[in-house]
């Protein structure tokens, strides 16, 4: 029996790069917090930042490594499983995966030796610079694969020679009109998921009384970049927004639950259940004018709909307008969080109200989520296309046996449950245990067996778990 | 351009995979070594003696595989799909040892699980290396550009005997890495261990050279066809004096010595593969030049690596020398 590789390679895809995306957009805020603490602490002398820096960077170790082991898995993939979209696009795109992997993955893998270990072994300020350009190499990776991706969506700065992709011109390849603006959207997205997840550990930590003084200086400064971060992606976001608009019109509709493209003024679809069959939306719930003005920015605008292209150019609908509010809903649940928290603050109440830090402290996860359903809305809105105009998913499948790719995909499944939830344990242990103060070149038992203070941290985890 | 490119491309991949080989080697090699080492002290030291490293190490093995899409994405697109299971088990295997790094020193003291990730995942990794390897060389079925094989087809002695070979040898780079490196009771069984896995690596190495050109009719013609044959009966000399040297490095706790010995060996064995290949890169069928990319890729990406593999050179360096010299046993880098 011959089985169809296509469907398995893409929820083989769809599965890897959904835990994958997880850890970057965790660990380039990381590496950005634990830089500024580092020069915080560089420049204050303050062992507070010190203690917090040496905290997080354990963190970043556990998390890191599942994001390096999840991100080789992608890359290797590409030709696993996509052959064919290796071999038509590989000239436009395989060269900026390479200078991710030239620019920013050689950085961060050598310079995360230093952050991680040399801590006793080279200057505070060398130290520094290692963590910084850790940080940097996260955020030029994300360069890099936002540039490749962008690509995909509108492909520009190319020419066709026969059936393959070449480049013409490297810089609109590089800066695709849809780039610049996804691109500023992840970076924010990655620095306001860790901002998230230190905000609602100081709250835990506040909540329980411990670390008082550390706990104070993670509300804060957490809190202070979400201030500033979180309505500059609200605007980013409507940016975007706008782009996709201008650039991928069937998308837009697909976002909108938008079918009809003569439909003046446009109404905003706040609920429906997308109705691919009928084209139409089932228990709609609308806003007459809204849509109008949020994409055309006028009062009755009219937009393309979905039906305005055959079934077989237009995106699976309700995964697309599902994801995408889920997104929306969740940045203005942000949003409301950082308004509350910076008015409490505003008043000096911050550390006085016990409900708004007990909210705060279960929205860890909130970042991770919205970046998942981002990711959701823009890949798939995508389809049917893998590079927009060029070559569809289906034509992009290796001619590989089915069987093999159910085989790769069930242990994909059994390897990450097993691999991902012991790492997500062990970060949770970590942060149960909390800050503990370090002292500059350790201190007790640390500084005669510098190599217990693993082994030690791996011990009192549990001791605090149990 | 359009001749030079492609054979300038085809030598950078080939010292991209042979500094993968020779650093990732050494310390894949560590965890194939893993069970070997009794008590929890001594695996700690081994694996503290190349936790601060393995990270950069690996990397090399994303521009290996980057670079061959990079510059003959023909030749990336039919490789892939023909290594489909041995590349993802590899990819798998990696998961699982690259984690245990960090997740090992966390579960202390339930960390047994994470010792036996770490030693499965170095070894199934390096088998599927070799398998990936011996694969290639044996031949890829090709038709219109396309993999036209089955998923078994990797599979023959010759790539299981690849695969061995180079879980022996990796096991020589992460003993004579422990001979140089550490202290201790784990230092003194390296050297045993290194002794063993050189001999068995020689085997391998005399098996793979008999074997390739007794089947394969153009390996042999490369070889021993006149005048070719005046020059190249150098690198099986140089072989066998390098295992003498590696040989008396492990006999006389030269550390260093026996370490660079073998890392010479490495580069023959691989000086070895390109004699036999080139200009092949999918024998029987596909060369460098059929495959290539168009010559504006190659020649962007090649800017990007005359500029930026100085400086990754350079700052792996500065932090191998940041970790430089002997660790103690119970001394950590943490």
């Amino acid at each position: 029996m011959d089985i169809d590789p296509l469907i398995f390679s893409r929820i083989q895809f769809a599965f890897t790069i959904s835990f994958h995306v997880i850890f970057p957009s965790f660990t380039i805020g990381l590496a950005a917090w634990i830089a500024t603490l580092e020069g915080m602490w560089l420049f204050s002398k303050n062992e507070r930042y010190h203690t917090l820096a040496r905290f997080w960077t354990k963190i970043f170790a556990v998390s890191f490594g599942m994001g390096v082991v999840s991100g080789i898995v992608m890359s290797y993939q590409f030709g696993t499983n996509w052959a064919e979209y290796s071999r038509i696009v590989g000239n436009v795109v395989a060269p900026l995966i390479g200078y991710e992997v030239l620019t920013a993955f050689f950085l961060e893998a050598t310079f995360l030796g230093i952050m991680l270990f040399g801590w006793n072994r080279v200057p505070p300020w060398l130290h520094f610079t290692a963590s910084v350009l850790v940080a940097l190499g996260t955020a030029m990776s994300a360069f890099w694969i936002l540039s490749a991706n962008s690509w995909m969506q509108y492909p520009a700065g190319h020419a066709m020679q026969g059936d393959i992709a070449v480049p013409a011109d490297w810089l609109q390849v590089i800066f695709s009109p849809t780039f610049p603006t996804r691109f500023l959207h992840m970076l924010f997205a990655a620095y306001i998921t860790t901002a998230f997840v230190v905000f609602a550990m100081g709250a835990r930590y506040w909540l329980q009384g411990r670390f008082i003084e550390h706990a104070e200086t993670m509300l804060k400064m957490a809190l202070g970049l979400l201030i500033v971060l979180v309505p500059l992606q609200l605007l980013v976001g409507d940016r975007a927004g706008t782009t996709v608009a201008e650039y991928q019109p069937t998308k837009l509709a697909a976002i909108e639950a938008h079918w009809d493209g003569n439909e003046s003024p446009v109404s905003f679809v706040l609920f429906a259940w997308p109705n691919e069959e009928q084209e139409r939306n089932d228990y709609a719930i609308t806003i007459p004018h809204v849509a109008s003005l949020l994409i055309t920015h006028t009062w009755d605008g009219k937009f393309p709909g979905l039906t305005d292209v055959p079934r077989e150019d237009r995106p699976p609908v309700w995964p697309v307008f599902f994801s995408f509010r889920i997104m929306v809903g969740l940045g203005l649940v942000m949003l409301a969080t950082v308004v509350v928290g910076g008015v409490l603050w505003y008043r000096d109440r911050l550390f006085s109200t016990g409900l708004y830090l007990r909210t705060v402290s279960l929205m860890w996860p909130i970042g991770f989520i919205t970046v998942l359903c981002g990711w959701f809305t823009t890949e798939i809105g995508r389809q049917p296309w893998i590079a927009t105009g060029i070559l569809r998913t289906e034509d992009a499948v290796s001619p590989i046996s089915g069987g093999a790719v159910i085989v790769s995909l069930a242990l994909f499944v059994l390897v990450y449950a097993t691999v991902f939830s012991a790492g997500i344990y062990y970060i949770n242990r970590l942060l149960k245990r909390g800050p503990e103060p370090t002292g500059s070149g350790g201190e007790g038992t640390s500084s005669r067996r510098p190599m217990s203070f693993a082994k030690d941290a791996g011990r009192e985890a549990i001791q605090a778990g149990e | 351009m359009e001749t030079y490119l492609p054979v300038i491309w085809g030598g950078l991949i080939a010292a991209a995979i042979t500094l993968y080989v020779i650093l990732d080697g050494f310390d894949l090699g560590i965890g194939i070594l893993f069970p070997f080492g009794r008590s929890e002290a001594e695996r700690d030291h081994m694996m503290n003696s190349v936790a601060p490293f393995w990270d950069g190490n690996e990397t090399w093995l994303i521009l290996g595989g980057g670079g061959l899409w990079v510059a003959f994405p023909s030749a990336f697109s039919v490789i892939m799909p023909a290594m489909y299971i041995p590349v993802i088990l590899m990819l798998l295997a990696l998961v699982f040892r690259g984690v245990a790094f960090e997740f090992r020193f966390v579960s202390k003291p339930h960390h047994k699980m994470w010792d036996i990730a770490f030693s499965a995942g170095s070894i199934v990794a390096a088998f599927c290396q070799g398998l990936v390897l011996g694969g290639v060389l044996d031949g890829i079925a090709v038709t219109d550009g396309q993999f036209s094989g089955g998923p078994f087809d990797f599979l023959s002695p010759f790539a299981i005997a690849c695969g061995l070979g180079l879980i022996c040898g990796y096991a020589l780079l992460g003993s004579t890495w422990l001979m140089m490196r550490v202290d201790g009771t784990a230092g003194v069984k390296a050297r045993g261990w290194a002794f063993t896995a050189l001999v068995l690596m020689l085997i391998f190495i005399v098996v793979v050279s008999i074997w390739t050109p007794l089947f394969d009719q153009h390996i042999a013609e490369r070889w021993f066809s006149r005048p070719n044959i005046y020059v190249l009966w150098l690198v099986p000399l140089a072989t066998a004096a390098l295992a003498l040297v590696a040989m008396r490095g492990i006999d006389a706790h030269k550390g260093f010595q026996a370490f660079a010995a073998s890392v010479g060996l490495y580069l023959l064995c691989f000086l070895g593969l390109g004699i036999s290949t080139f200009p092949y890169l999918i024998p029987p069928t596909l060369t460098v030049w059929d495959t290539a990319a168009v010559p504006a890729s190659q020649l962007f990406t090649l800017f990007g690596i005359l500029v930026m593999l100085p400086i990754i050179l350079m700052y792996t360096a500065f932090v191998y020398w940041t970790f430089r010299g002997k660790l103690a046993e119970g001394e950590g880098y943490h």
